[in-house]
């Protein structure tokens, strides 16, 4: 138990050196430097046009939200890898067959994302099979 | 009290301390990053029990994902940018079920230890143990959780998915 | 632990700490020399023989320099933001054993800072804690430019996390240890990188699109984000930007150097023998971080959108097949002995050859051409 914390104390020392260093470093800076702010230089950086904030409602692509999602759901996948891998020798056959069947199933969500249009990042937009479909549609149709 | 205790005791403070700015702070990102001082509190208590790999899993999947997924939704949504604040004004509905939910789990402790001196034998769990464990004992429950997996998975789907006429 | 011992491990500490500070500055000259060499241009000539002083002297300037806090800033957030992107990069370096030991005053001092059972999950933790210097520093500016950048950056690098997860977990069946000592000793015999070498090329592509280098640099990308998250960050708290980013670099070299590149093995004459490992630990890590100045001077910054296709659709498949193909090539011949797996790999294989060759024919077609 004492040992396994035990091995936390140099990284806690690292961190409050590192913190040391940062802090200390931006309080000097503080002090040296000069100061002379002006509304224009306090203005948001917008390339010499006038600051306009992004439309207030559907600021980003939907899709960076999916990503953050997907994230964790494979994440959380990987986590269970760890322990698996550092056992598995001894877990065998029967750890390998679990494993897989385990991955088989993500795989089987993998899938249907991928399907789903949930990888693509081209820029006619989050559903390309979508388009695609309504496309068809407007083809027979017309 | 030991310096375990001691130290539990510091971080049990900071944890709840943050908890409660969480629902206190007026702008939704300062209340995501007081919320990740309550998760890494968790973590560090784990670690202090001796679930070394445990404490850095939730570390790794609260911290490092499900929060920066809170983020991301907030920018994606309405995150004030700088200092606008964001607010809800109902309070007490969700402060009343908070109330409950703390005094259920409470009661459930209490129904468990009681009040006597809930003194567990810690030991330094490895990696390999947790392994072992999860993979021979616990691999119904394990293989089940790809199921849950697979249902989140199409959930996110879903949702992203706007329906256009 | 007496007074000597304190002493000892805060003389390590501070060593661990300065040495990363020199790297980093010798690393950002040797970068520009390098790209410059590339381009057939001088690079930094002035501060220094051959410009050596060159970080330490754009560090003295920044020091001096105006700090801007944006009208729109969140102050609180916009200032903590610089040390948050620091600090993980140092820390995940502590677990790095960069060579052997040294006996002074009659204790033994390892030359590395901590070795805690979980060593690699320590290092994916502080990766995955970076995002937040990230997120934190573009929200809190106040501006589109840096909200963009973060959003995008971020999203970058939580992609590419789980590509570099997986190649980890290859390496761990192998090893059967978290620990990085432990990932070392297993490679006496043979380094990583030749039976992990598919992990070896996903992780080290992967490192790349997590220190936001080229040509994965799209958080910067100055044509359409200005410079991304930092965009209003000026002075030394740019700096401490600048020096998480390469303190990263040396990091995931470090990583790669421990994993697939038998840490700070190799031949060795007899002389002073706690020397060797350090020089052959810094000679691979110089190695890795040559190969990624090579890899910014050859290659143009890749589209948004394919970086993220890379990720999810290339980089992820193939480190879970690799990762059950390791896991097979481990156990199997354990349990029906060597012929019939070399005869089922063989055909597993094939199996593979002809899906590459059917994908792109069972692809939708473009929508395009639906009217032909």
């Amino acid at each position: 138990m004492r040992g396994m914390l035990g091995e936390y104390l140099p990284i806690a020392l690292l961190a409050g050196l590192a913190l040391l260093f940062a802090v200390g470093s931006l309080a000097a800076s503080a002090l040296l430097r000069p100061s002379r702010p002006t509304p224009a230089k306090l203005a948001p950086y917008e390339c010499g046009i006038e600051p306009v904030r992004l439309p207030a409602g559907e600021r980003f692509s939907v899709r960076f939200y999916l990503v953050a999602m997907l994230f964790i759901i494979f994440d959380v996948e990987v986590i269970f890898l760890f322990p698996w891998a550092v056992a598995f020798r001894e877990l065998g056959l029967f750890g390998l067959v679990e494993m897989a069947v385990f991955l088989a199933l993500v795989l089987v969500a993998y899938v249907y994302v991928w399907r789903g249009g949930g990888l693509d990042w081209s820029a006619e937009g989050p559903r390309p099979r979508a388009t695609h479909e309504r496309a068809r549609e407007v083809v027979r149709a017309g | 009290m030991t310096a375990q205790e001691y130290a539990f005791s510091v971080l049990a403070l900071l944890g709840v301390v943050a908890a409660v700015r969480v629902v206190t702070a007026r702008n939704v990102v300062h209340a995501a990053l007081y919320l990740v001082a309550t998760l890494a509190s968790v973590g560090a208590a784990y670690l202090l029990l001796g679930a070394e790999f445990v404490g850095w899993v939730q570390i790794l999947i609260y911290v490092g994902a499900i929060v920066i997924l809170f983020l991301f939704g907030l920018m994606l949504t309405r995150a004030p940018i700088g200092r606008e604040a964001l607010d809800n004004p109902g309070r007490l509905v969700p402060a009343l079920i908070a109330l409950a939910v703390l005094a259920g789990l409470v009661g459930l402790l209490l129904g468990a230890f009681g009040w006597g001196d809930p003194r567990v034998e810690l030991a330094h769990a490895p990696t390999g143990v947790v392994g072992e464990s999860l993979f021979r004992r616990y691999v119904l429950p394990f293989e089940a959780v790809s199921f849950v997996l697979l249902a989140a998975l199409i959930g996110a789907i879903v949702l992203s998915r706007k329906d256009e006429p | 632990m007496d007074l000597l011992d304190w002493a000892l491990l805060l003389g390590r500490v501070a060593v661990v700490f300065a040495g990363l500070l020199v790297t980093v500055m010798l690393l950002i000259w040797m970068e520009r020399k390098v790209i410059a060499d590339m381009q057939t241009r001088m690079g930094p000539m002035r501060a220094g023989p051959r410009g050596v002083l060159i970080t330490l002297a754009d560090g003295i300037k920044l020091f001096f320099k105006e700090g801007i806090v944006p009208a729109e800033a969140d102050r609180p957030v916009y200032l903590i933001a610089p040390v948050i992107a620091m600090l993980p990069a140092f820390l995940a370096f502590a677990v790095i054993p960069f060579g052997t030991s040294v006996t002074l005053f009659g204790r033994e001092v390892p030359f590395q800072l901590a070795d805690p059972s979980i060593g690699i999950l320590w290092v994916l933790a502080m990766a995955s804690l970076g995002v937040y210097g990230i997120v934190l520093a573009g929200w809190s500016s106040g501006s589109n430019y840096p909200l963009l950048g973060a959003v995008r950056s971020s999203a970058q690098i939580i992609s590419y996390e789980i590509g570099m997860s997986l190649a980890l977990v290859a390496v761990l069946m192998y090893s059967g240890s978290l620990r990085l000592s432990e990932i070392v000793e297993a490679q006496a015999r043979v380094w990583n990188v030749i039976p992990q070498f598919p992990a070896f090329v996903v992780y080290l592509i992967a490192g790349l699109a997590e220190t936001n280098r080229p040509p994965f640099d799209l958080p910067e990308a100055e044509s359409e984000l200005v410079a991304g998250f930092h965009t209003e960050y000026s002075g030394i708290r740019f700096a401490l930007f600048y020096l998480g980013e390469y303190v990263n670099t040396v990091t995931v070299a470090s990583v790669a150097v421990t994993l697939f590149l038998g840490g700070w093995r190799g031949p060795a004459p007899d002389v002073l023998p706690w020397v060797w490992p350090l020089l052959w630990f810094l000679a691979k890590v110089l190695a890795v971080v040559y190969g990624y100045v090579w890899v910014r001077a050859t290659l143009p910054r890749i589209r948004f959108d394919r970086l993220m296709a890379f990720g999810w659709k290339v980089l992820i498949p193939f480190g879970l097949v690799w990762v059950l193909l390791t896991g097979a090539i481990v156990v199997l011949p354990d349990v029906y002995g060597r012929g019939p797996v070399v005869a089922g790999a063989a055909v597993v294989f094939g199996a593979l050859v002809l899906a590459s060759v059917a994908a792109p024919l069972l692809r939708p077609r473009p929508a395009a051409e639906v009217g032909r």
